[in-house]
């Protein structure tokens, strides 16, 4: 097997802008006063509160879960006294019920976080139980729950477990210095997630970009034979689940398919790191790296932030916004981030990044008419053609962009970032996909 | 540090949100733009037409300034008569302006190329929609309107020396053979026998090569006109698989049809088709967008440039071999759709 400089096809090499934070390391965030903890921050069913208004809570004591399978409970990442439980907007554009909670300060942790016992004395099914109980899901942005993924139906046979270190958006480095300062964690978190699966095969990918990342994993997985890192090309969008499977294994996944489809699970850095911390140090997902970024920020940083943390607060801690207005905020990278209309969010368990973009880097391009020169074809990682795509949904008629695929696109926004024309690609395709599901549900 | 630590009072969050622009990701864009794409292709042309200058004098400038101009000129005015935004800025119908002047004989009167680029912007381009949506190639087109309307004027070229004496393409004589006396022999065998006899008519392929030769104003200098074209897709605004296809495919057909070894490299550097396969079957509007469609439109305006030469009325066959392919255009990208990522059948 290949295992330098793996890659697909199709794809665009963007600037990284990781300088800004790459070889800073992790800081500790100050304690916020407050922090608004949604109760819905993943893909599924939303959460009941179990707290009321007055308790007084610790770190790490579930305030929140749901009966419902796909679901992830939430955890209080601080120690003090619930004042409310309203609903607020948070960063995914939704409008949840939060807890909120005052810190004492005192940061003491609940009795139940304490060690699970050795890897070797827990079962699949334990194990299972732990990340659930644990709350993690997806820290890469989809925060699909994390026991659910591992959890597939007997009729899938999956045979490798794969840790997504691309991290090919640009400006983030949260992953990036996860695996520089704490590889022996993401080891036993991939450890972890292939003795809950039942396979025997690791491997963990790594843009070429971090030669520091593949240096230190490469050295605490030397003595697991069955753990592999390889290197990965450096190119957008490297870090797509399916993209990292093709590269790595050869693997197609199929149009509409899951990557246990093919016999493969995939796993981003910062929730195998929070598995290895499930089991090790019984440690829920309360906290988790955030590189705080951009130009539009005065001291860049990779923040260690407790989930529900307000924007502001980080915000404040590195500086401040430089001269002049913020042009955009997003939460995660420039490619797939969400932009923000506030900072008064919080921090939530898929938050990857604050990027901070000034005005001038926010301002829109004027749109021109499509010059047909095929590029936004070439970069596809699909192979879609994002310009009929995009010309069916603009003028309506989406049973044609659905014939186009429309709903096999990845949302990665190669096709707009190319764009010459400065075509809205993405975002055409992004409403022919809901038209298109919208329609299927009133067919049903 | 001159920062704006933020304050948390409302008024100040208020205005933030006021400032903040929300959007649909990606929130950072490629600095490609279509102005840069038409001046990488402006750029690339510019050796060609220092040539062309320099081989066929300064009414080759003269053609090439009004051809440009009026392009332009014609752009502006249906736009506004249109009343539509005026996109002169994307440099597009200066790109039709050269290649519609590179089309003509050095000894064209000036008002041809006014007629040529009225016809190319007007009707070729601006009826379908402007740019990316005109289904042919706006120069070719004006070119074969001006070849049907006025034949002498457009096929009497002149050769590269000062004086200026009516001369024939290599190609020309090549098919119809040619006498000393400039007499066109009208049988192939005649052309093939007046060809060796009078070999001396037959430029060196150095002079081929170089651009030293009768014919349109900026198809001569295969020499140029690759360079050009190697800028071009070193920068990545053409696809190398047109033009390889294209011309590729011509040199075996043209071989299959029987044509003589010794005369191919004067059929590869003579009759426009380089400057036909780099610059004009690789107009982004009027070819397929899609990989296996841009080698499907070469080849097939490979075969069709190879059977016009041999068995045609026409000595070079370039240009209506790629207006033919236009047309089949969208035909050719409907069959070549890519299979997707993961498709299942
Ligand atoms: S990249 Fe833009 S201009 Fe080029 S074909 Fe695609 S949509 Fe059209
Ligand atoms: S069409 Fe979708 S998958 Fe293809 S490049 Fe555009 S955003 Fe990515």
């Amino acid at each position: 097997m290949k295992l330098d400089n793996l890659t697909f096809n199709g794809g665009v090499n963007v600037p990284h802008y990781k300088g800004l934070t790459e070889k800073l390391t992790l800081e500790k965030a100050l304690e916020p006063e407050i922090v608004n903890i949604p109760l819905h921050q993943h893909t599924g069913a939303p959460c009941e509160p179990l707290v009321k208004v007055g308790d007084k809570v610790k770190i790490g004591q579930k305030i929140g879960q749901s009966e419902a399978f796909v679901s992830a409970p939430v955890h209080s990442s601080v120690s003090g006294v619930v004042k409310g439980i309203t609903r607020m907007a948070i960063p995914t554009g939704l409008t949840v019920n939060c807890v909120i909670i005052e810190s004492d300060g005192m940061n003491e942790l609940y009795e139940s976080v304490k060690p699970k016992g050795s890897l070797e004395d827990l079962s699949s099914k334990e194990i299972i139980e732990i990340i659930k109980e644990a709350g993690i899901t997806g820290m890469g942005g989809a925060g699909f729950p994390a026991h659910v993924k591992f959890s597939p139906p007997s009729d899938k046979k999956i045979d490798t477990i794969l840790v997504n270190g691309a991290e090919c958006e640009p400006y983030l480095t949260a992953d990036h210095r996860l695996m520089v300062e704490e590889p022996e964690k993401i080891v036993i978190g991939l450890k972890t997630i292939m003795k809950a699966v039942g396979v025997d095969n690791g491997i963990i990918g790594i843009e070429n970009n971090k030669p520091d990342a593949i240096k230190a994993l490469k050295e605490a997985s030397k003595d697991e034979k069955n753990i592999k890192v390889v290197s990965l090309k450096v190119k957008y969008p490297q870090g797509d689940e399916k993209r990292l499977i093709n590269a790595i294994l050869g693997r197609e996944v199929p149009s509409g398919g899951l990557p246990m489809d093919v016999g493969a699970v995939v796993s981003n850095i910062s929730t195998t790191k929070a598995i290895a911390e499930a089991i090790i140090e019984g440690k829920p997902l309360y906290e988790r790296v955030v590189t705080v970024t951009g130009n539009g920020i005065n001291e860049p940083k990779n923040l260690i932030a407790k989930i529900g943390t307000p924007f502001k607060d980080l915000i404040e801690q590195c500086g401040g916004f430089k001269e002049g207005a913020p042009g955009k905020i997003i939460m995660g990278g420039p490619m797939m981030g969400l932009s923000q209309y506030t900072i008064d969010i919080p921090i939530i368990k898929g938050s990857g990044g604050i990027l901070v973009l000034t005005e001038e880097e926010a301002k829109p391009a004027p749109i021109e008419p499509c010059i047909r020169c095929g590029k936004c074809l070439e970069v596809c990682p699909v192979k879609l053609q994002p310009l009929h795509l995009s010309k069916y949904s603009l003028k309506g008629m989406f049973d044609k962009t659905e014939k186009f695929h429309a709903l096999d696109c990845v949302e990665c926004g190669a096709c707009s970032y190319i764009c010459p024309a400065k075509r809205p690609l993405v975002e055409s395709i992004r409403m022919a996909k809901r038209e298109i599901i919208a329609k299927r549900k009133r067919n049903r | 540090m001159d920062s704006k630590v933020i304050k948390t009072s409302k008024a100040e969050e208020a205005a933030l949100e006021n400032i903040l622009l929300v959007s649909s990701s990606p929130h950072i864009r490629s600095n490609e733009s279509v102005q840069r794409i038409m001046l990488d292709v402006i750029i690339a042309l510019i050796p060609a037409i220092i040539g062309s200058v320099y081989f066929f004098g300064l009414n080759a400038l003269k053609l090439i300034l009004i051809s440009i101009v009026s392009s332009v000129f014609f752009e502006a005015i249906i736009q506004k008569a249109f009343k539509k935004p005026v996109t002169i800025k994307d440099l597009s119908a200066i790109i039709t302006g050269i290649l519609l002047a590179f089309n003509l004989p050095a000894s064209a009167p000036w008002w041809l190329p006014v007629i040529g680029s009225a016809f190319a912007i007007i009707i070729v381009k601006q009826f379908f929609g402007g740019l990316g949506s005109n289904f042919m190639n706006p120069a070719l087109a004006a070119r074969a309107m001006l070849l049907t309307s006025w034949p002498t004027h457009m096929s009497t070229f002149t050769g590269t020396r000062p004086d200026v004496v009516a001369t024939a393409t290599p190609l020309a004589i090549m098919k119809y053979g040619m006498t000393a006396d400039g007499a066109a022999s009208t049988t192939v065998e005649a052309a093939t026998s007046a060809s060796q006899s009078a070999g001396a008519e037959l430029p060196t392929l150095m002079n081929m090569f170089i651009g030293n030769i009768g014919g349109a104003i900026g198809e001569t200098s295969a020499l140029l006109l690759l360079i050009g074209a190697a800028y071009l897709i070193i920068r990545q605004v053409i696809d190398w698989r047109t033009p390889v296809f294209y011309i590729g495919t011509t040199f075996i057909m043209l071989m299959l049809l029987g044509v003589e070894a010794q005369f191919l490299p004067y059929h590869m550097l003579g009759g426009g088709l380089i400057l036909g396969a780099f610059y004009m079957a690789t107009d982004y509007a009027s070819s397929p967008v899609t990989p296996i469609g841009r080698i499907i439109f070469g080849i097939g305006a490979g075969i069709l440039t190879a059977i016009i030469r041999v068995n045609g009325g026409y000595p070079e066959g370039v240009s209506y071999s790629i207006l033919l392919m236009n047309v089949a255009t969208p035909l050719i990208e409907k069959i070549t759709s890519p299979k997707i990522f993961g498709e299942v059948k």
